[in-house]
């Protein structure tokens, strides 16, 4: 059976206060990183899907994201086969 | 008056939020299971707090994405009053029945404290037991309970009074946008709020100042 490999980010949308983001900003800065102006944390999904149909494989995993991997309400997500 | 409990697992206040409805209604609520798509006729449904799933990938988001979660849905599109608390907050926002998000606190930390509260509409179904602007005692214990919502979400929300519960005197324990503690849908049936009420019904809880919310809820009028 083949298999279609992708990858999907999920990325707080902009304007949404990311305090783990924050936290780890200043943890860089702490450990002698000066000028890291801005740190912002998201997910990473690695999904494989069976098949070939890679048309349809980009439409179920936008309708993933849709549904369940990214909030919309605060998050934007992108879909990359791989 | 009538009242149903949803549990999930992961959820760990069922206990408290059952035994908080039994002494208010006079009544143990029926129970309704993760998998049940049917929640028989009652006339509030809560959703307890806790870890549903044990928070994974967001809090309350794979909760709400249960068959229960649409049974619910079900019964609020039918004006059915449903209340979450803390988790069941979180899952509500998840589920779409309420506006906006909840993330991690500011502080990073776990809060587990007392904080007080302005009743910031006493015209609810939930509220209607307190005086508006009253400032109530109650406990909260979380970790995610940031209330967040676009600029626009949020001017309709405060301008319709949508925003029923406030951190007040300075306990806003999360950085939660305008102090947001809890709200209610634009219909005014499904409430969502971080805080406990259900830990503070009765003298043995240290105070009772939880227990308007869930006589307001049941139709019941304030206890003497």
């Amino acid at each position: 059976m083949p298999v279609i490999k992708a990858r999907v980010t999920v990325t707080l949308k902009n304007g949404v206060l990311d305090p783990q983001g924050k936290a780890i900003e200043h943890a860089l800065d702490g450990l002698g990183f000066g000028g890291v102006g801005s740190v912002r944390q998201g997910k990473v999904f690695d999904v494989e899907i069976d098949g070939a149909d890679k048309a349809k494989a980009e439409a179920d995993l936008n309708a993933m994201c849709e549904k369940l991997l990214a909030n919309t309400v605060i998050e934007n997500y992108s879909v990359t086969l791989i | 008056m009538k009242s149903a409990v949803v549990l999930l697992p992961g959820l760990n206040r069922d206990r408290d939020m059952i035994a908080a409805l039994t002494k208010i209604s006079g009544k143990a609520p029926v129970t309704v299971w993760q998998t049940d798509t049917e929640i028989p006729d009652v006339d509030l449904i809560a959703i307890p707090g806790g870890f549903s799933f044990g928070d994974y990938l967001r809090c309350g988001a794979i909760a709400a994405r249960m068959p229960v979660l649409r049974a619910v849905a079900e019964k609020a599109a039918k004006g059915v009053q449903v209340v979450g608390v803390c988790n069941g907050f979180q899952i509500l926002v998840e589920a779409g029945l309420l506006p906006g998000a909840l993330m991690r606190n500011t502080s990073l930390k776990f809060v587990c404290r007392e904080v007080k509260l302005e009743v910031a509409n006493a015209n609810t179904a939930f509220t209607r037991n307190y005086a508006a602007g009253q400032i109530i005692r109650c406990p909260v214990a979380h970790h995610d309970g940031n209330y967040f919502a676009d600029p626009e979400t949020l001017k309709r929300i405060e301008g319709s009074g949508q925003v029923v519960f406030r951190y007040a005197e300075g306990t806003n324990p999360n950085g939660s946008i305008n102090d947001i503690a809890g709200i209610v849908n634009d219909k005014g049936n499904v409430l969502g709020l971080m805080p406990h009420p259900e830990n503070l019904i009765e003298a043995a809880h240290g105070g009772e100042d939880g227990r308007a919310l869930f006589e307001s809820a049941l139709g019941l009028s304030k206890a003497a």
